[in-house]
């Protein structure tokens, strides 16, 4: 059997040309805008999806590495007639602009919220061992790897606070 | 049927206040928002058209001299490549903003490092980047290419010289005096999108997506450039994925599609690379900055210097306009403002976000801290007693004048200390803290709009115009707009943007958008309005529309008897662009931490408090404030392009070496909007908000540095060694 990647449930053949970004593949070769192309060089986080769970920077790394995986990207999350929780606190609290970085945003607040549930600790943490709060700082250190050259980091920092304590569900 | 208006007159009749849908200044949500967050939002890359080839630039490695040979034959039989293009008409910089004409163009003469030289097409866009480096290109250089703006004899500019009584016997009476001078360093739009263009040809038609912000201007030049006939060219940009003035005018890609798809016979796209879009677009000049204030013993000022050195490319008209608000933000009968041009061969300089007051606000509201501290009186108060009552080198008045109430109303919700202000007065460990603040002003601008409005029979709307919505909100506001004038949820208006098939607006650039199409729109509503009054039988004065119904119950679907009834709307400023001096004004404050070992400064917390017309819609207005604000961080702390001294090529040409904000340096940002109406400024009495929040905000910050550590700095920006540097023992 051909080697596949899982990409929103659905299952694509791996390229044939090894040098097709994760990134490459999703908008070019099955038609997936959604994920953005921003600096191509893991600078910006606009490509952010989730890949088994865990999110990256799907320009830093190549379809071919991905055979068996599962990739969720912003048009897993939602869609306009059903919006995820943090696709409905963006709209409301206005947590983009030019909407470029924003499906980066949200794939990567999506899984950073699994990280924070799970206490992985970040540098704004306190503590190494104790469970960790959400705070503002601790949503802006874990979010700085998605840049937004609009200036909406005070509107995305409400929106995710908002779903992390339970909103827009 | 178009209907023009062009206003020689303020409009103070403030029309909208009475009418009866309340929508407008609402803060809903965007109407495009949810194709955004969702990703079904289709940027010019992004659209599925068949057979489409990949093209990439291949860009010049020498400072200055021709192209003597491409080795086609080196990359034509590597797998997937179709063609190399090197037509003489490929263009070489981007436009101007509002330039209408084509840029530079014939690729084979070089002039900065970087420059695009050719296009490699391949089918593949992996195959076309491999191409592309491997393409061979020869060149005789020239050498000697002038790289260092302070060593070349800089040309002056006559527009922007002011000289005003005797500015030296004023410093030299003066009770207080402040002599500093400024630097402040290139700047990058760094919009999250890179430039991008897929062009496709039906016969002698070519339809471009690309990424653009003024389609009205970009046309025309894109004609120019492939010596064309505008009605054979549709340029199409629903979703623009940032700007910042880097999209203005048409950009190399853009032309380079066209001719491609051309040679080939089949649809090319080409996007940029990031480290391209740094290279060959626009960068903000670096600025070296006098300033000189002469003052009584209250702090009135008598005498007010502002001289500028900016940079550019030979034969380019931009030169970025440093003094703009410095001639009407404050007196001094004694004024002396002159702006002169180095020509290097860096890449070409052109607007990046706020051109001018980006970078002069923030010198000049340093340079008055400074002043504050010397006459001992709060800055906030200098600042109240420098308000000119009409402009202080024209005898104009102002259109409308927020800034005392600004610095009121700011200073209030900050919670500013108007005491005594010494530095070095709160540290907590390593920090030490302190507050600063500034005031903001930038120039209002607007232009010629038109746009067309569709009341349906079926009771909804239609707006269509060629503006761009760059994240700004143009679709909200118009919807707000229409909706407000014809009694309509503006959930019932469809806004239709981004497409020269329909009829032309200004484009998004110079914050003046809002103002010029949402007047149009309104120009167009209201005789929609008067068409309907009409029908009813009464005086359009007096039509009260809402809900899809009028006062007395009739409905819109009932007057419309089953027609379409659509006006287009014509704005077009008339005397009032003479007649008054008009702009935003704002205050900033900030507060901030300085580490006493490391000189690192983080922004604790930062308000601004701006007056701009009428606001259309609270939450997006909000957004262009703290975006704006969130750029003053930028400018004040991190961002600076570097150029290497030896071939004048930007060495930091990517996100990670140029530091633009990221999460964590922003913090909780607060934005006061101050209502205004200014009939001067537009029918709509509405001005611009796109820029304003950063023109001054990186003064608070390195006023607020001062006070906190007590190191007083003069170049832009205040990185952590410069901070250590100038920091007392």
């Amino acid at each position: 059997m051909a080697d596949t990647i899982t990409v929103n449930g659905t299952a694509h053949p791996v390229p044939d040309d090894p040098r097709v970004s994760l990134l490459d593949f999703l908008r070019q070769h099955i038609g997936l805008t959604g994920t953005k192309k921003g600096c191509d060089h893991g600078q910006c986080g606009a490509c952010t999806v989730i890949v088994n769970g865990i999110r990256i920077n799907s320009c830093l790394t190549l379809a071919a590495m991905h055979d068996g995986d599962s990739v969720t990207t912003i048009e897993g999350l939602g869609t306009p007639d059903e919006p995820s929780a943090l696709q409905r606190a963006f709209l409301e609290h206005d947590g983009f602009q030019c909407g470029y970085c924003t499906p980066g945003q949200i794939c990567s607040a999506t899984a950073m919220l699994e990280e924070l549930a799970a206490n992985w600790p970040s540098d704004a943490s306190e503590s190494l061992e104790e469970s960790i709060a959400i705070s503002g700082e601790e949503i802006r250190e874990r979010m700085s790897g998605n840049l937004c050259r609009c200036g909406a980091y005070a509107n995305i920092v409400a929106a995710i606070e908002e779903v992390a304590a339970g909103g827009r569900s | 049927m178009t209907v023009h208006f062009k206003q020689d007159e303020p409009d103070n009749s403030n029309r909208l206040d009475g009418m009866k849908q309340g929508v407008l200044g609402e803060p809903l949500p965007r109407i495009e928002g949810l194709a955004k967050v969702t990703g079904t939002a289709p940027y010019a890359a992004e659209y599925p058209i068949e057979n489409c080839a990949e093209g990439v630039l291949v860009t010049s490695t020498i400072t200055r001299g021709k192209v003597t040979s491409i080795d086609r034959r080196s990359v034509l039989s590597m797998p997937g490549v179709i063609a190399v293009v090197d037509d003489e008409k490929m263009c070489t910089r981007a436009a101007q903003g509002t330039a209408n004409e084509a840029p530079t163009q014939g690729p084979k003469q070089v002039c900065y490092w970087g420059q695009p030289i050719a296009l490699v097409v391949a089918e593949t866009f992996e195959q076309a980047r491999d191409a592309a480096k491997h393409l061979k290109v020869e060149y005789r250089e020239e050498d000697g290419a002038p790289l260092d703006p302070n060593a070349v004899e800089p040309e002056g500019q006559e527009d922007e010289t002011v000289h005003q009584g005797d500015l030296a016997h004023a410093m030299a009476e003066a009770a207080h005096n402040v002599d500093v001078t400024y630097t402040t360093k290139g700047h990058a739009s760094a919009a999250m999108e890179p430039h991008a263009a897929i062009a496709q040809w039906d016969g002698d038609k070519l339809t471009v997506h690309a990424s653009l912000q003024m389609l009205n201007y970009n046309i025309t030049e894109l004609a120019e450039a492939l010596d064309m006939e505008e009605e054979n060219i549709r340029l199409v940009s629903r979703f623009v994925g940032g700007g910042f003035g880097s999209k203005l005018g048409i950009s190399e890609e853009v032309v380079a599609a066209a001719l491609a798809a051309k040679q080939i016979g089949r649809p090319v796209r080409v996007v940029q690379s990031r480290q391209q879009v740094f290279q060959t677009v626009m960068r903000r000049s670096e600025t070296t900055q006098r300033l000189r204030l002469a003052a009584d013993s209250d702090g009135k000022l008598t005498g007010f210097g502002h001289e500028a050195l900016v940079s550019n490319l030979p034969g380019e008209s931009f030169a970025e306009p440093v003094l703009q608000s410095s001639h009407f933000l404050y007196g001094g009968e004694n004024r002396e403002l002159m702006l002169k041009v180095a020509r290097i061969h860096r890449m070409t300089a052109g607007s990046v976000r706020a051109p001018g007051e980006a970078v002069g606000m923030p010198t000049l509201e340093g340079a008055m801290d400074v002043l504050a501290e010397k006459v001992g009186i709060d800055p906030v108060e200098l600042r109240l007693r420098n308000i000119p009552e009409q402009d202080p080198e024209e005898d104009l008045p102002f259109s409308s004048h927020k800034l005392a109430d600004c610095l009121k109303q700011g200073a209030e919700a900050f919670g500013w200390d108007n005491g005594p202000r010494k530095p070095r007065r709160r540290r907590e460990g390593e920090w030490w803290i302190g507050t600063g603040m500034a005031s903001a002003a930038r120039v209002h601008n607007i232009a010629e709009a038109k746009a067309r409005v569709t009341l349906k029979a079926d009771g909804t709307a239609l707006v269509e115009t060629d503006m761009t919505d760059i994240g700004t909100g143009t679709y909200t506001i118009l919807a707000q707009i229409a909706g407000e004038m014809l009694g309509l949820d503006p959930k019932q208006v469809l806004v239709e943007l981004g497409d020269t098939r329909h009829p032309r607006g200004p484009g998004s650039g110079g914050s003046w958008g809002a103002a010029s199409i949402g007047s149009a729109v309104y120009v167009a509503c209201k005789v929609i309005r008067e068409e309907l009054a009409k029908k009813v039988g009464i005086s359009e004065e007096v039509l009260e529309l809402s809900e899809g119904k009028t006062a007395t119950g009739e409905s819109l679907t009932d007057l419309l008897e089953g027609n379409d009834l659509a006006r287009e709307g014509h704005y077009e400023p008339g005397d009032i662009e003479d007649d008054y001096t008009a702009s935003g004004f704002g205050a900033f404050f900030a507060e901030v931490r300085v580490n006493h070992y490391t000189g690192e400064t983080r922004v604790d917390r930062m308000l601004g408090a701006f007056g701009f017309g009428r606001v259309l819609n609270a939450k997006t207005a909000r957004s262009q404030c703290i975006g704006g604000i969130t750029w003053s961080i930028g400018v004040a702390l991190t961002e600076a392009l570097e150029f290497d001294p030896r071939d004048g090529h930007l060495v930091n040409c990517d996100l990670a070496e140029y530091h633009v904000p990221v999460h964590r340096d922003v913090p909780d940002i607060e934005a006061v909007l101050v209502e205004e109406r200014d009939g001067a400024a537009s029918p709509i009495q509405a001005k611009g908000i796109g820029e304003l929040g950063m023109c001054g905000g990186a003064a608070a910050i390195a006023n607020a540095i001062y006070n906190a550590c007590g190191a007083r700095l003069y170049d832009y920006p205040m990185t952590p060694d410069r901070v250590l540097a100038a920091m007392p023992d």
